[in-house]
């Protein structure tokens, strides 16, 4: 049994329906992606998923619980945790305190020094950061408090949207090798993005989102050499 | 002039000035994290005073030490008032990050409280017995100090530094300014937000406790005390910053001052067309408050 299953979701905002019959899953241990243009409904998947959207129908699991009727605190409590498109840090609140905002959840917490040591290691330019506001921090480096603080939330699963957003393009380099070197450590990760060239190479599956329903989906490298994919995504 | 009664002037003016900065600490504190304008403030405080009044009667305590009673009461009843008045309505309106119906709710709160008091307790007067500090002065040469006031200011500060404590160094605390900034990030990292708001509600509100608490001592109750203050309140807010704690010091302080110096230069009534000349000052040059973050709102 896969450790994420979505199956057949619809979601609408309102009238306006943006997710159709929608299934995803992914195995525990891998890197999948998400790809697809702006409007396709990349993040309404991902916030249907943390339970900030509710399904109208079809079921979630996750790690053998059904998640689609649970509050987002719930969701955390599962291990399913999120690092949100455009970074959302508490922009007045200190990288450190940041960061242990992300341990709120009862195991999180328990383990809240060991796990901000690991993520000091991976980027120690947080821990010189640490008591500085997070607004007054580069782009960069708000991207790294991001999945900092989804770290300390101790995920099975962390859940990505578009972290390469509006980075330098050395900057988003860098964060993908981060991405890469977290998925080595054994944890699961799904990606979602629009950098389809970058997330493709380090994932093992990926899936392709048009107009709120699966296009295409397989192995990474099957869809980086896709002549639709070439064309529509990467401009070759 | 004599300097012996502007030094008086001022020392009063600074204690009624934090004891104002204590009433309007819940308001602040409401606002910064719900978001919305709690109308319903000054009634917080005529029931704080009304439990006070009550905790102390049939109790006997001195006030200071019935705040083991009043503030639990006080607490419970700003989190059942959030939970059951206010959180439908945000539910209701989810889209909306600062929904006005619950200006008109809050509204109605403060005629529906107000009244209910005046039905209930009628519209007398009342003054605090037994009361330990009633008209007790401390007297430096001919500088004369309240006693109630000095502990009001006291406990006024302490409050408000026990609250920075709270919101700076405590896990709640941290899911409260956390849930304050960005409530949808603030769920993603598991902080049920329903949970922050009533317990934000019920601290706002057991701080109008206190602030009821430290005025009975030598402020009369009554069913419509607490308009007044929820005026004055809001003025002292916009001063200081919405959502700042020191901010509401301050502004409470550049209150007092102003309404116990003022009336040594000019007719006392002039005093409060300073007090909202300046705060319409305030609107015009810096709409954050002295102490606000320009940041977000």
């Amino acid at each position: 049994m896969p450790l994420l299953d979505v199956k057949d979701v619809n979601v609408a905002y309102g009238d306006v329906q943006v997710l159709y019959d929608l299934s995803i899953s992914v195995e525990e241990g891998e890197v999948v992606s998400i790809i697809g243009g702006n409007g396709a409904g990349k993040s309404t998947l991902l916030r249907t998923i943390s339970g900030l959207l509710s399904p109208a129908s079809g079921t979630i699991d996750f790690n053998g619980v059904g998640t689609h009727d649970m509050a987002p605190d719930g969701v955390v409590n599962t291990g399913l945790i999120q690092v949100p498109e455009g970074r959302r840090l508490f922009s007045l609140m200190t990288v450190k305190d940041n960061l242990m905002a992300g341990a709120h959840n009862e195991a999180a917490y328990a383990a809240r020094e060991e796990t901000l040591r690991e993520v000091y290691e991976m980027f120690p330019r947080l821990e010189e950061r640490q008591s500085q506001l997070a607004m007054t921090l580069s782009g960069g480096e708000q991207q790294m408090v991001a999945i900092g603080r989804g770290l300390m939330a101790k995920p099975k699963l962390l859940m990505l949207d578009e972290p390469s957003l509006g980075l330098a393009p050395v900057l988003i380099k860098e964060i993908f090798q981060t991405i890469r070197s977290i998925a080595d450590k054994g944890l699961t990760v799904l990606l979602v993005e629009q950098d389809v060239n970058h997330s493709l190479e380090l994932s093992e599956r990926g899936y392709v989102l048009e107009h709120g329903r699966i296009a295409m989906q397989g192995k990474a490298e099957k869809l980086l050499v896709d002549p639709y994919i070439k064309e529509a995504y990467l401009g070759i | 002039m004599d300097l012996v009664f502007f030094a008086q002037d001022c020392i009063n003016g600074v204690l009624m000035g934090l004891i104002y900065g204590l009433v309007a600490l819940g308001l602040t504190l409401i606002f910064g994290v719900l978001k919305v304008i709690n109308f319903a403030h000054g009634s917080f405080i005529m029931v704080g005073m009304y439990v006070s009044y009550w905790a102390v009667t049939l109790t006997g305590l001195h006030p200071y030490l019935a705040l083991g009673i009043i503030v639990p009461a006080m607490f419970l009843f700003g989190y059942w008032i959030q939970n059951l008045l206010i959180r439908p309505i945000f539910i209701a309106e989810r889209d909306v990050r600062e929904p006005i119906t619950v200006i008109v709710v809050t509204t109605g709160m403060w005629y529906v409280l107000d009244n209910l008091a005046l039905l209930v307790f009628g519209p007398d007067y009342r003054a605090l017995s037994p009361n330990p500090l009633k008209g007790q002065m401390l007297n430096f040469g001919e500088i004369f100090i309240s006693v109630p006031k000095l502990y009001g200011a006291a406990a006024a500060v302490a409050t408000a530094g026990l609250l920075f404590w709270f919101l700076q160094k405590t896990r709640m605390g941290r899911a409260i300014r956390a849930t304050s900034l960005d409530r949808d990030a603030a769920s993603l990292m598991g902080i049920n937000q329903w949970k922050i708001f009533n317990i934000a509600m019920g601290i706002g509100t057991a701080v109008a406790g206190v602030a009821g608490a430290v005025l009975t001592p030598f402020y009369n109750v009554y069913p419509t005390v607490g308009i007044p203050f929820d005026v004055k309140s809001f003025v002292i807010v916009v001063l200081g910053g919405l959502g700042s704690i020191w901010g509401a010091l301050v502004g409470g302080v550049i209150i007092g001052l102003v309404e116990s110096i003022g009336p040594i230069f000019m007719t006392s009534t002039w005093t409060e067309a300073i007090v909202y000349g300046l705060f319409l000052l305030v609107l015009f040059v810096k709409p954050s408050g002295l102490f606000g973050q320009k940041h977000d709102w």
